[in-house]
């Protein structure tokens, strides 16, 4: 079972993180840190599995991006290796090349994409194109909503606003 | 009120963030923005409730507390439309966790988006459900998701089998209720209801034993099926990871094959064939591959596979170790550990290829690599094996050297057959590596010299040779210096030189170089020098000539700052001087230290340290079982004599030490009680015993020597009882005074003209105080004598306690007695005699009589 994923970079800010265990805010500020600490001075050439208490941190770096997973003893490593690429896999096509600042201001969508990858520290999906798919079925559903909205007003608009403008401005120039 | 006022948009605000060139800046502007959220939250604005809980999101992975927030997201949850329900639970998994109280408002919300026709809302809802849920709510809500399990939209299905597995985990009695629909999810074709199903049915069995046999009977087959469909399906782009399809869910069904199959043969069985096609068929090029390889190694250990099955996964695992990726090796070294205790012969064969991993430079692997070589080493490689490593230790990592130099201790000291190997390769470890010995391993090498009464010459040879060359580690010093103030005079007159040994010619002054060294060396700490300090006084005693040289090295710290080395070169230089009449006898050689009492105290003292076997070894206070020490020795059990002196034998020579610092029991016999070796110096009581005289000891020398080892020099009448029943052990003295059980006459204690009252008296050993009285009743009238009453009264100092008497009724003219037993302790005893007043009623024919009288005549003693 995964018990939290973390995505810092190199200097060690957080830029997202998920616990599937209850911590403290300030267990979560200290895990933050050792983590960062445990796996940003690893040599690239060594491996990716680093023990972190009574649990092992699985991690990978992408350009300037740790990606880590804390998870069971027992786990299967390479699995959650693989599992972290294709993580990675599904933020580049949702982004279209993904880069930190993607990350920084689009946050709340990395959570929603994470909650369609993983859910109670388990792999939910493994199909990068229903993610994606089904992201993008909830923008053109957030879509709809503001469309609707906006016909919403723009029908009030019609009904109060536009027809006293329109009938000034029609009787001015028909004047 | 204006829309407008509520602050910045969530995308300016990140910005301002990241402008910020200080944290105060930034402090600065969380501060801002928070303030207008609480403003906006106290104001119930409606319209930009989820772009605030969007920002406090964001302000909370920044670390700032947000705690204000909480009931935004109910409220959000609360709300009608999506996008507001979306951040509403996004901000529920983020800001909150399952011990929040607030928690259990928003239970009620759940209930309602579970049952929604959006399912998208009810996808949420899970989502939630899954990642938040306390046990309370995973109760309340298990029949809501049981339901979802079963419905048409697979989107819902997965995650409704997610969630479930959260709510087994919470609450394991709800086991039951999910066993049937986890079993039917198996039969799906969607890959994301397949993987939360099969994981699912992993943790159900996990749960519970009835939900294990209801899925091993139900679902071995169709895992079986699921299996061998992904692992023959065709190129699938969807689910496809470097030319495998989904490695994730090949990976899943064989963690659940180890479950069932675990313990079953007929499960395992039928797993038999899948499992050889996936171990054989897998393409191993790839990351994918080779996790999907590792995880069928796994289940082909884990569940009762056929033998030809095992000997695949060995040699897969044989091939991961020899593979260039540090990852695939580090796990091949993590599945070894697991085989070692199914297939040890077949590990071993890879001993080569793991001992090149202790040398690799990843510490992760080093670490992993170590600890199962320490796990394969047996008396045949041990040898082989030790070399190797402690060839490699001359070049390791210095952070590295603390854990090898460990593991190789304890097993040169695990599987030592000979002591001179043990010798050996100790001594090679200290000049390698001394620095990283601990303290107990050092100590027993030195009580292993110390009973190796034909190595002592060869140790202490090849200890010079050692600390020419490297004398920076610092327990190799602190050997050398104990050895060569011990046995200096085997160094310097070549005593016991084995074949092997090149001849060498070492001066006395060489010698006292050496401790000059050792005790002028900057990295030297006071134990070190403390040490060297006492070595020197010995070894001025064994070689007269250097006497003065000796005394002048150790003024040298006459003035030294640590008070122990001042007061020690003060003491030693006035033994130097005046005392040399004396001085042989006050520095002659340790006696032998005790192996089975180090032993003993080592398993006590350190645990940690030492391999596990070694706690299962007696203790010295087991008599009767024969001891295994190290180095092959069987040693007999410490007679029981010895036993009892175990306490005084440790201690003896420095009282004052703790008993936990055997060094300091080392250097402080030399100081404080020196003891003349008497005879073959091999019996610890005999030269306790023999202390300060070399003649015959006599019994007042034995109880002075052992009462002042108990610290009540001078008051030998109270030595506590067990020093008597030592002593009374001995044959030398078998007379003691206060040892003895003196027989004490019986005396008449009244007699009148009807009645005659006799004392006998009897002690118990040990107890001076106490003495036990048999009275005995006779009648000296010709009428019997009923209803007898024997009642006494003693002074204060005495107290008195009377047994029955064993009848009422004496019978006349002596044809019968009555007998009581009376218990008297004197509690001034030695110094007040006994004394007693009794009275005796009895009837006549009915007619009462009272005799009464006191007792002076007691003999002396009680």
């Amino acid at each position: 079972m995964i018990r939290f994923i973390l995505l810092q970079n190199r200097q060690g800010k957080t830029r997202l993180a998920k616990y599937y265990v209850p911590l403290e805010d300030s267990e979560k500020h200290k895990v933050e840190y050792e983590v960062h600490r445990l796996v940003v001075n690893r040599d690239p050439k060594f491996t990716n599995f680093v023990e972190f208490r009574t649990h092992k941190i699985i991690y990978r770096r992408y350009a300037g991006l740790f990606f880590s997973m804390c998870v069971d003893i027992t786990d299967n490593e390479l699995a959650y290796l693989e599992c972290i690429h294709l993580f990675v896999e599904i933020l580049d096509h949702f982004f279209s090349n993904v880069c930190e600042l993607d990350l920084v201001f689009n946050f709340h969508k990395v959570y929603l994409i994470l909650d369609e990858f993983i859910l109670a520290g388990e792999l939910q999906e493994t199909s990068k194109k229903a993610i994606i798919e089904r992201m993008g079925s909830w923008k053109s559903k957030n879509e709809n909503w503001i469309k609707r909205r906006l016909e919403s007003i723009l029908e009030l608009l019609l009904v109060y606003t536009v027809p006293v403008q329109f009938w000034s401005w029609l009787h001015h120039h028909c004047t | 009120m204006n829309p407008f006022s509520s602050g910045t948009r969530l995308r300016d605000m990140i910005r301002a963030i990241r402008a910020c060139k200080t944290a105060a800046e930034e402090r600065a502007v969380v501060r801002k923005e928070c303030a207008a959220i609480r403003a906006a939250i106290s104001e119930n604005d409606q319209d930009y409730r989820h772009r605030n809980l969007a920002k406090l999101m964001f302000i909370h992975m920044l670390g700032y507390p947000t705690h204000f927030g909480q009931m935004e997201c109910l409220k959000l949850i609360a709300s009608a439309g999506f996008p507001e329900k979306r951040i509403g639970y996004l901000g529920l998994m983020l800001l909150l966790d399952e011990r929040q109280e607030v928690l259990m408002l928003v239970t009620n919300s759940l209930k309602q988006d579970l049952n929604h026709s959006n399912q998208y809302i009810v996808g949420l809802a899970l989502c939630a459900l899954g990642n938040i849920c306390s046990a309370e709510m995973a109760r309340d809500l298990a029949p809501e998701v049981e339901r979802l399990l079963q419905t048409r939209d697979p989107n819902i299905r997965k995650k409704a089998a997610l969630c479930s597995i959260r709510i087994i985990r919470k609450v394991p009695d709800l086991a039951e209720n999910f066993m049937g629909p986890a079993a039917s999810l198996l039969k799906e074709k969607h890959h994301g209801v397949l993987i939360a199903g099969v994981q699912l049915c992993t943790d159900l069995c996990k749960a519970s034993t009835d939900a294990l046999e209801y899925l091993r009977k139900n679902c071995t087959e169709g895992l079986v099926r699921i299996l061998r469909d992904v692992s023959n399906s065709p190129y699938a782009p969807e689910y496809d990871i470097a030319g495998i399809t989904d490695p994730f869910l090949h990976i899943r069904a064989l963690r659940l094959m180890r479950m069932l199959g675990q313990g079953d043969a007929d499960s395992s069985e039928y797993m038999n064939d899948i499992l050889a096609q996936v171990a054989t068929k897998t393409e191993s090029n790839k990351n994918a591959g080779n996790a999907i390889l590792y995880e069928c190694v796994e289940t082909i250990m884990g569940i009762e596979a056929t033998s030809g099955l095992r000997v695949l996964a060995i040699n897969i695992l044989g091939r991961f170790l020899s593979n260039r990726d540090n990852n695939i090796r580090y796990v091949a070294l993590n599945m070894l550990m697991k085989a070692v205790t199914v297939d040890f012969q077949a590990v071993q064969r890879h001993r080569t290829t793991i001992l090149e991993c202790v040398k690799d430079s990843d510490a992760s692997i080093r670490k992993r690599a170590l600890e199962l070589v320490f796990l394969l080493v047996n008396d045949n490689n041990v040898k082989s094996l030790t070399k190797e490593l402690i060839d490699y230790l001359e070049v390791s990592d210095q952070d590295f050297k603390g854990d090898l130099t460990a593991k190789i201790c304890s097993i040169v000291e695990k599987f030592s057959q000979e002591k001179l190997w043990y010798i050996d390769q100790m001594f090679k470890v200290l000049s390698l590596a001394g620095n990283y010995v601990k303290d107990d391993v050092w100590h027993a090498l030195i009580v292993m010299i110390s009973n190796a009464p034909d190595l002592q010459g060869y140790s202490v040879r090849s200890l010079y040779k050692a600390f020419q060359t490297s004398n920076e580690q610092e327990s190799l010093v602190r050997v050398t210096v104990w050895c060569i103030g011990e046995y200096g005079e085997m160094l310097v007159n070549n005593v016991g030189v084995l074949e092997m040994e090149e001849p060498m010619t070492v001066t006395e002054s060489d010698a006292v170089d050496v401790v000059e060294v050792a005790l002028k060396r900057h990295s030297s700490d006071i134990k070190t020098r403390a040490m060297s300090l006492v070595a020197l006084l010995k070894i001025s005693s064994r070689f007269p000539p250097t006497s003065e040289r000796i005394r002048e090295i150790v003024m040298q710290h006459k003035e030294n700052v640590e008070l122990e080395l001042q007061q020690r070169s003060i003491e030693f230089n006035s033994i130097i001087q005046r005392h040399q009449n004396i001085k042989s006898s006050l520095v002659e050689r340790m006696p032998v230290l005790d192996e089975s009492t180090y032993i003993g105290k080592r398993v006590g003292s350190s645990q940690a340290t030492l391999p596990a076997d070694k706690s299962s070894r007696p203790t010295s206070g087991s008599p009767g079982a024969s001891l295994k020490l190290p180095n092959g020795v069987a040693k007999p059990p410490p007679a029981p004599l010895v036993d009892l002196l175990d306490l005084s034998s440790d201690d003896v020579p420095a009282p004052t030490s703790s008993a936990t610092d055997f060094l300091h029991d080392l250097l402080g016999g030399d100081l404080m009680s020196p003891s003349s070796s008497g005879g073959a110096g091999t019996d610890i009581l005999m030269d306790l015993l023999s202390i300060g005289s070399p003649s015959a000891p006599t019994d007042v020398s034995i109880r002075n020597t052992i009462s002042s080892n108990q610290g009540n020099a001078g008051e030998p009448k109270t030595a506590p009882a067990s020093v008597m029943d030592l002593l009374d052990g001995l044959p030398s003295n078998s007379s003691l005074p206060g040892d003895k059980n003196p027989i004490y006459p019986s005396i008449t204690a009244f007699e009148s003209s009807t009645l005659k009252v006799t004392f006998s008296f009897t002690k118990q050993p040990g107890k001076p105080q106490n003495t036990m009285i048999q009275a005995t009743f006779t009648n000296l009238s010709s009428n019997t004598y009923t209803d007898f009453i024997f009642q006494a009264a003693v002074p204060k100092f005495i107290q008195l306690r009377l047994d029955p008497a064993s009848s009422s009724t004496l019978p006349a003219s002596g044809n019968g007695t009555i007998t009581q037993m009376l218990s008297v302790t004197n509690s001034q005893h030695g110094q007040k005699a006994l004394a007693m007043r009794l009275r005796i009623v009895y009837k006549v024919n009915d007619q009462d009589k009272m005799e009464q009288g006191q007792i002076n005549n007691f003999p002396p003693g009680l």
